[in-house]
C-alpha cells in the first residue's frame, strides 16, 4: 500500500498514465498499423531530438532557469557538423567540435546570466536569435550538403539487423548520465537548490555562479549532441532546421512535472513526456489527422497536464 | 571571552550601517543582542555569519583574528547562525537542507550513509526524536519544524562555538518557544556561545544572561541581564523615555459597523461570530495556527466562505475582495512580503495600489498624485524613507507597515482588519503604530486586530475575543483579561 501511495507521488506518475492512455487510445484506434514494433520505433527515432535537448533543458528548468536558444543551438550544430565534413574532418573530430560549439553556446548563455545579471528568458531569447543568425550566415542561408562519413548510420533504422538505432541508446545513456548527476551528485541537489530558493542556497554557501554556468553549458552540451543526431537523421546542414525546437522540450520538461519557477521537475517525466508529444503526432498521423488537429491536441494536453499537477500538489501540501 | 568585537564599521554605499559596535560575549552564555529595526544588528549578525565583511575593526573568536570569508568558512570556524525567516528549500529533504552546501561526497556522488549520519546527528542534537524523517520534503514540515531544520543545519558542524538566533520565536507557538528554550539552555550548557536576537524583552529576560543594545549602528550599553530592568532596556533601545507605549484616549463606541454571524472557511474558522463597533478596537488573541489570520482572509473574502454571513454597517456583502473594498473595508496582511506590498514598487504606487481613489482626470493615474497622496502620508505617519519614489523593499520593516497602513488609509476605509500590524518591526515604530491605531479610533473608525503580541492586545484594545481551535470565544471588554488569562484561555 505504501509503496503503492510511493509511486502516486512520484511528480512523473501522471504523465506516465496520460501518455498509456493516449498510447491506448491510438492503439485501438488503429490497431494494425499502430502497434507495429516499427512504428515504436520508429516513435523512438522521432523523440531522441527532441527528448535529448529537452533533458538540457530540464536541468536549466530545475535549477531556476529558461533556454530559448535550443533550437539555434541544434541548427547551428548541423550546419557546423557539415561544413567540418564538407572540409575533410573525420566523423570523431566533428562529432567533438559540434558538442564543444553547443557547450560554448550554452556556457555563453549561462556567462550572460550570471555575469551580467540578465534575466535568463532575455538572453537567451537574444542568443536564440543571434546562433540562428550565426549559422545562417555560416551557410549562406542554404542547406549545406555533405558526406555523412558513417554519422548518418547513428540514426538508420535497419531492418532485420538494427532495428534500435544507436541515437536512442544514446539518448537514453545521456538521460540516464543527468538523472543521477541531478539526484545524487553534488551539482545537481545543487542545482535542485538554487532552483528552489537562491538566496537560501546563496547563504549556505552553494557556489551559485559556478552552479548556474555550469548547467547551461551541460543543457548547451545536450543541445549539441541534440544537433549531432538532427544531422545524422538530415544528412545535411540546415540553418533554418528546428524553429521552435525549443518550445517542445519546454513542453516535455512541463508535462514530466517541471516547474517554471524552478525546484522541480525529473529527468524521467522529461522523457514521458517527450514521447507524448510524439505519440500524439504520430498517433494523428495514423488517423489521417490534419495537422493542425495534431497542433490543438497538443496544447490541450500541455494544458490537461498542468492542471493534474496543480491538484497532486494541491492535495500534497 | 569566546566572542570579542570592537570598533567594527561597515557603510553600504553612503548609508553607515555600523558606526562603532564592541560586543563581549562570554563562554557558554546567552547573549541577547537588542536593538530597533534598522539599529542594525541584521548587518552585525551578517559580518558574524561571513554573509558579509566589515570595512574595519576587530573581530576575535576565541582570541583569534575572525574575518570568514564566506557564510561556509564562518560556519568550518564554528559561527552559524539560524535567519528569522527559516531558510530553507521546499524541494529538497531535510537531509538535503541541513547539509545544503557542505553534503559529503564519495568519488563523484554525494555519500548517502555518511549523509545520512551526519543530518541525524544534527538533529539528535536539536532532540528531536522523531515526528518528522530525514527524507521527508521540507515543504510538508510545520514552521516551528522547519525552524528546528534550521538549528539542526546550525549545529552540524560539530564544533559550533557561536550559534546567532536571529528573531527566533516570531513564528512559534509557545509550547515551541519553549522547547527553543530547552535547546537553547542545553546548548549554553554545552559550552556554546548562543547570541539571542529578540524584540521580545521578556523572552529576553528569561532565556538570556548579557546583553548588548545597538542603537543607530553604535553599541550603547552592555550588561548583565539581572541588573538591568525592561523598561531601562526599552529607553536604552529607543534612546528616549518611552512613556505611554500603549496610548489610549477615551473612545466612545458607536454604531455596528461589522457584524460576523456563524461564519466558517473551508478548513479554518470553524465558527466565529461578533459586533465590531465604529469607534472600537477589537482583539482577537489565540496561538500561531488556531485560525485567526483565516478568519480575516475568510471575513475578507480572500479564503472561501463556507458558511455564514459578513454584514457592513447593516448589509450582507458577498464573499469578494472587491465587495468589502468598495464598502470601505481594508485589510493589512500579516505576510508583508508576499502579499502585503509591492515590494518592488515605489512607496507612492504601493499607497495609491487600492485603485479606489482618483489619481487623476478622465481615469487617468498621473505620477504626480499619487507622489502627492504618498508625501502625504510619509509626513503623516512619519514614514522614514528617502521620499515617494523610493521602493518599498529598501524600507526597514516598521516604516514597510507603515506604507501598508498608508494604503487603507488612502484607500479611506472604515473598517481595518488588521493581521498582527507589529510583527517584526521595532519599538519606535510599534509606538507610533499603536499612536495611529487609537487615533483612527477616535476618528469613529472599527479597528479589528489579530496579534500574537499579548502586551499589546491588553494595551490598546476595547474589548478582547480568543480564538481557540477555530472557534472564537465571546469578546470581553479588557479591564476583565489579563496577559495570563489570555493565554490560559488561548491553549485551554
Amino acid at each position: 500500500m505504501s509503496a503503492l501511495k510511493s509511486w502516486l507521488q512520484r511528480p512523473w506518475f501522471g504523465p506516465l498514465l496520460a501518455l498509456v492512455c493516449v498510447y491506448t487510445l491510438f492503439a485501438s484506434l488503429t490497431p494494425d498499423t499502430f502497434l507495429r514494433s516499427l512504428n515504436l520505433v520508429t516513435m523512438l527515432r522521432q523523440t531522441v531530438v527532441v527528448a535529448i535537448a529537452a533533458v538540457g533543458m530540464a536541468l536549466i528548468i530545475i535549477h531556476g532557469g529558461i533556454d530559448l536558444s535550443v533550437g539555434s543551438t541544434v541548427a547551428l550544430t548541423t550546419v557546423v557538423a557539415a561544413k567540418c565534413l564538407q572540409g575533410g574532418a573525420g566523423p570523431a573530430t566533428t562529432v567533438l567540435t559540434a558538442l564543444a560549439l553547443g557547450a560554448l553556446a550554452g556556457a555563453l548563455n549561462g556567462g550572460l546570466v550570471v555575469g551580467l545579471r540578465i534575466a535568463p528568458f532575455i538572453a537567451t531569447l537574444g542568443t536564440m536569435s543571434a546562433l540562428r543568425g550565426i549559422a545562417k550566415g555560416l551557410a549562406d542561408e542554404q542547406k549545406i550538403d555533405a558526406p555523412a562519413r558513417g554519422l548518418d548510420s547513428w540514426m538508420a533504422i535497419v531492418p532485420g539487423e538494427r532495428l534500435v538505432p544507436y541515437g536512442v541508446w544514446l539518448a537514453l545513456a545521456a538521460a540516464v548520465v543527468c538523472a543521477l548527476l541531478l539526484g545524487y551528485t553534488r551539482l545537481g541537489r545543487h542545482a535542485v537548490a538554487v532552483g528552489s530558493n537562491e538566496l537560501t542556497a546563496r547563504l549556505c554557501g552553494v557556489p551559485v555562479a559556478r552552479v548556474r554556468l555550469t548547467i547551461y553549458a551541460l543543457g548547451g552540451l545536450l543541445a549539441g549532441l541534440s544537433g549531432v543526431l538532427e544531422f545524422s537523421t538530415l544528412t545535411v546542414g540546415d540553418p533554418t532546421d528546428s524553429v521552435g525546437l525549443e518550445l517542445e522540450a519546454i513542453a516535455a520538461v512541463v508535462i514530466g512535472g517541471g516547474s517554471l519557477s524552478g525546484g522541480q521537475g525529473s529527468v524521467a517525466g522529461t522523457l514521458i513526456g517527450a514521447l507524448l508529444l510524439t505519440v500524439i503526432k504520430a498517433g494523428c498521423t495514423h488517423l489521417g489527422m490534419p495537422n493542425w488537429i495534431q497542433e490543438i491536441l497538443t496544447g490541450f494536453i500541455i494544458v490537461v497536464a498542468m492542471t493534474l499537477d496543480r491538484v497532486r500538489q494541491a492535495t500534497r501540501d | 571571552m569566546r566572542l570579542e568585537l570592537s570598533g567594527v564599521r561597515k557603510s553600504f554605499g553612503v548609508t553607515l550601517a555600523l558606526g562603532d559596535v564592541s560586543l563581549r560575549a562570554s563562554f557558554g552564555a546567552v547573549h541577547a543582542v537588542l536593538g530597533e529595526n534598522g539599529a542594525g544588528k541584521s548587518t552585525l549578525m551578517k559580518l558574524l555569519s561571513g554573509a558579509e565583511r566589515p570595512d574595519g575593526g576587530e573581530l576575535l573568536l576565541d582570541g583569534a583574528a575572525f574575518r570568514p570569508a564566506t557564510p561556509e568558512d564562518a560556519r568550518q570556524r564554528g559561527v552559524s547562525i539560524v535567519y528569522q525567516e527559516p531558510l530553507f528549500c521546499a524541494d529538497l529533504t531535510v537531509r538535503e537542507n541541513i547539509l545544503l552546501g557542505s553534503e559529503p561526497t564519495r568519488n563523484l556522488f554525494i555519500d548517502a550513509r555518511r549523509s545520512r549520519e551526519l543530518a541525524g546527528r544534527a538533529l539528535e542534537r536539536v532532540g528531536v526524536a522523531g515526528g518528522f524523517g530525514l527524507d521527508t520534503p521540507l515543504r510538508r514540515l510545520s514552521p516551528a519544524d522547519r525552524q528546528l531544520v534550521s538549528i539542526a543545519r546550525a549545529l552540524s558542524n560539530d564544533d559550533c562555538k557561536v550559534l546567532i538566533l536571529d528573531e527566533p520565536t516570531s513564528a512559534l507557538t509557545g509550547a515551541d518557544t519553549e522547547r527553543l528554550f530547552e535547546i537553547v539552555r542545553t546548548l549554553s550548557a554545552r559550552g556554546t556561545t548562543v547570541l539571542y536576537i529578540s524584540h521580545f524583552l521578556e523572552e529576553v529576560e528569561r532565556i538570556a544572561s548579557e546583553y548588548t543594545v545597538l542603537r543607530d549602528g553604535r553599541s550603547v550599553a552592555a550588561g548583565k541581564v539581572a541588573e538591568t530592568t525592561k523598561s531601562e532596556l526599552v529607553s536604552l533601545m529607543a534612546g528616549r523615555n518611552v512613556t505611554e507605549l500603549f496610548p489610549r484616549s477615551v473612545r466612545t463606541p458607536g454604531p455596528t459597523a461589522l457584524e460576523i454571524r456563524d461564519l466558517s472557511g473551508r478548513r479554518l474558522p470553524k465558527q466565529a461570530t461578533l459586533v465590531l463597533r465604529r469607534g472600537e478596537v477589537l482583539g482577537i488573541a489565540g496561538l500561531v495556527g488556531s485560525g485567526r489570520t483565516e478568519l480575516l482572509r475568510t471575513i475578507y473574502g480572500l479564503d472561501p466562505r463556507r458558511a455564514g454571513q459578513v454584514l457592513v454597517a447593516g448589509t450582507a456583502v458577498a464573499a469578494a475582495p472587491v465587495a468589502l473594498a468598495a464598502r470601505k473595508v481594508g485589510l493589512l496582511s500579516e505576510d508583508r512580503k508576499g502579499e502585503g506590498l509591492a515590494e518592488s514598487l515605489s512607496i507612492a504606487e504601493n499607497v495609491t495600489l487600492s485603485g479606489t481613489g482618483r489619481l487623476g482626470p478622465w481615469g487617468l493615474a498621473l505620477p504626480a498624485t499619487s507622489r502627492s497622496a504618498a508625501t502625504r502620508w510619509i509626513g503623516k505617519l512619519a514614514i522614514r524613507c528617502r521620499g515617494a519614489e523610493q521602493r518599498v523593499r529598501a524600507l526597514s520593516g516598521g516604516n514597510q507597515q507603515k506604507v501598508a497602513l498608508s494604503r487603507l488609509l488612502e484607500q479611506d476605509v472604515d473598517v481595518l482588519l488588521l493581521d498582527e500590524p507589529t510583527r517584526g518591526i521595532d519599538v519606535g515604530s510599534r509606538a507610533d503604530i499603536y499612536r495611529l491605531i487609537d487615533e483612527l479610533a477616535g476618528q469613529g473608525k472599527a479597528v479589528l486586530m489579530v496579534s500574537s503580541y499579548l502586551p499589546e492586545l491588553v494595551g490598546i484594545c476595547d474589548r478582547i475575543a480568543v480564538m481557540v481551535r477555530g472557534s472564537l470565544g465571546p469578546a470581553r471588554p479588557v479591564h476583565e483579561w489579563t496577559e495570563h488569562a489570555l493565554l490560559l484561555e488561548a491553549t485551554g
